[in-house]
């Protein structure tokens, strides 16, 4: 722990300058600052070195194989961007919805603080334990059948759900309020106001919340297990009842296997392009902040 | 001023009261979630228990659903689950909190700009690839200097510690921000130096903050589920106190890990097994969020005191 490093000498700082201490406590702050950064670019290089060689564009257009010479990605690719994107069109209005109506017309009441509180716990439950509610509720209850398209989709929905709401209720907070009253002041009515004032200027900082909250749906892998997803699907998902498999899960798959031709090779190329399509995401996340901001320093 | 105008607004205010309620279904959709959650786990649950008591499955000391003889005690899950979070805290709280003191105290406006983000990058990793680096890079390496199973807890604990050190830096660091200038400005008033005030006015006015940093990284840490189901294996054991260094260096099961076990072999149908897979679960759903509330409700403490 941090505060054992001071225990022994504490009286000794007032009074008296101890210059040697001080630097010695900046130093280790900074060098634990860099611990995390640093130990992943470390293992982050390794995987790329391990990749060069496997990752081609015969990896990403084939289906997996046995042989670790022909295994392919592209049935986990086309899977992660189809469950994205339903995950996107489901969350993006219930989230903006929910968040509209916890800063623009919900009262501080008690019910308000309920469902505040109520969605911080959702964002801290194990995705794992979605899993199990998709398995309950999806799978279980409406019958849509283990590990389709469409039970992936709402499940991880969910999982991700509290936070869009929370990235979408920092942006519509942070539209100041004059802008609002001219609004009211020219005549227009609550719902005006929202549509006309709040939601353009609050698109860019929800628009970035959503799609980084996207960045996290596509690297879950517990809740797909969970509603029995298969770790390796053969062809691409025709229908939204098709099962489905994902680049985690076939990442997941691969990582099992004792050969180290996918040890150290497949399971890089997969970790690689699963990493490439993530940064993209957050890259376009960024991109969209940064035009805001620009324009509103303007 | 005639009645078509007072039909416009009525149409007018009809179609807000409609947004109004629209977007209130929306969030409450939340409260709907957080109760599917707790139906879900706790039907299956409940079949479970009529069939496992609960008095065996809360101080069993042996955990095997599927091999003969089939018991179900959960306390071997819970000891490796314990395992990880000490094994990660021990990462992540020191570093974390170090990390929030650089942030807050030390690091210039431009330094924490690009540092900043480049810890959050740590909590956006996919946890598979976490998995995948701690059984492929992390073990081997460590292997070299100490007796390591293929599948042990440490490697496990290293990488889950440092998934979770931005959990613990960033909300440290917002309630060391938020500690008021003047009680620095005080304490060099009186001759301090910065490790002084760092250490013994910064840290201990964002205790509470600090605080539920930390039990909120725990938290994650023991719902945490890909990496230790990739580098810490499938062997449910009981933690031997005498022998802390073994349930390190060997393979443990935690309770995440358990459930992915189940998840993926082939007792998708009814049986015992399968149910057990929700009692586990909702033992770990009480846990977590319990703590999630704890962390919640002292980390409101702070914002209000310095607000």
């Amino acid at each position: 722990m941090a505060a054992d490093t001071h225990d022994a000498p504490v009286d000794s700082g007032f009074g008296q300058v101890s210059r040697g201490k001080d630097v010695a406590f900046r130093l280790l702050a900074l060098a634990a600052t860099l611990v995390g950064i640093v130990s992943l670019a470390t293992l982050l290089t390794n995987v790329a070195v391990d990749a060069v060689g496997w990752l081609d564009w015969g990896f990403l257009t084939s289906p997996p194989h046995p042989n670790p010479y022909e295994a392919g990605f592209l049935p986990a690719l086309i899977g992660s961007i189809a469950i994205m994107l339903l995950i996107a069109l489901i969350t993006f209005p219930l989230g903006v919805g929910a968040a509209v109506y916890l800063e623009e017309y919900a009262n501080d009441g008690y019910l308000t603080r309920f469902i505040q509180l109520n969605i911080a716990n959702l964002a801290g439950v194990p995705s794992v334990v979605y899993g199990l509610l998709g398995l309950g509720l999806f799978v279980g209850f409406f019958n849509i059948g283990y590990g389709t398209v469409l039970a992936a989709a709402f499940t991880i929905a969910l999982l991700i759900l509290p936070i869009v709401i929370i990235s979408a209720q920092e942006a519509i907070r942070a539209v100041p309020d004059s802008q609002r009253q001219a609004s009211y002041g020219m005549g227009a009515t609550k719902w005006q106001t929202i549509r006309n004032v709040v939601l353009p200027r609050a698109m860019p900082g929800i628009m970035t919340g959503t799609i980084l909250a996207l960045g996290r749906a596509i690297g879950e892998t517990a809740p797909l297990i969970m509603i029995a997803a298969p770790t390796t699907v053969f062809g691409i998902p025709n229908s939204l009842f098709s099962k489905v498999s994902a680049m985690p899960l076939q990442i997941y798959n691969w990582a099992s296997y004792p050969e180290t031709e996918f040890q150290y090779g497949v399971v890089a190329a997969g970790v690689v392009t699963l990493l490439v399509v993530l940064l993209t995401i957050n890259s376009i996340a960024i991109l969209i902040r940064n035009r805001y901001q620009r324009r509103n320093a303007q | 001023m005639s009645t078509p105008e007072f039909s416009h607004d009525d149409i007018r205010s009809a179609r807000g009261a409609a947004f109004r309620y629209l977007f209130m279904l929306c969030a409450l959709l939340s409260i709907l979630t957080t109760v599917a959650i707790v139906l879900t786990l706790l039907v299956d649950a409940i079949d479970f228990f009529a069939q496992v008591s609960l008095v065996e499955f809360l101080t069993g000391t042996r955990w095997s659903p599927t091999n003969e003889p089939v018991t179900f005690g959960v306390l071997p899950l819970i000891s490796g689950t314990l395992v990880i979070t000490i094994g990660s805290a021990l990462v992540a709280l020191p570093i974390g909190l170090l990390t929030a003191i650089y942030l807050s105290e030390y690091a210039s406006e431009r330094r924490r700009a690009y540092l900043k983000p480049a810890l959050e990058v740590l909590a956006g990793v996919p946890t598979v690839v976490y998995g995948y680096f701690a059984l492929v890079y992390v073990t081997p390496a460590l292997d070299t200097f100490l007796p390591l199973s293929t599948f042990n807890a440490l490697s496990a604990s290293i990488m889950v510690g440092i998934m979770i050190i931005p959990m613990v830096s960033s909300i440290s660091e917002d309630a060391m921000s938020a500690v008021p200038d003047s009680l620095r400005q005080a304490s060099y008033g009186l001759g301090a130096t910065k490790f002084t005030v760092s250490t013994s006015v910064v840290v201990p006015a964002a205790l509470s903050g600090i605080f539920s940093s930390f039990i909120l990284a725990l938290s994650r840490a023991i719902g945490e589920t890909m990496i230790v189901a990739i580098a810490a294996g499938q062997t449910p054991r009981m933690a031997d106190l005498t022998d802390p260094a073994g349930m390190f260096l060997d393979s443990i099961q935690t309770m995440t890990a358990a459930m992915v076990q189940i998840g993926t072999g082939d007792i998708v149908g009814q049986g015992v097994a399968y149910k057990s897979l929700f009692a586990v679960g909702l033992t770990l759903f009480v846990i977590t969020f319990i703590m999630n509330l704890i962390s919640e409700l002292v980390a409101s403490r702070y914002r209000e005191v310095y607000r």
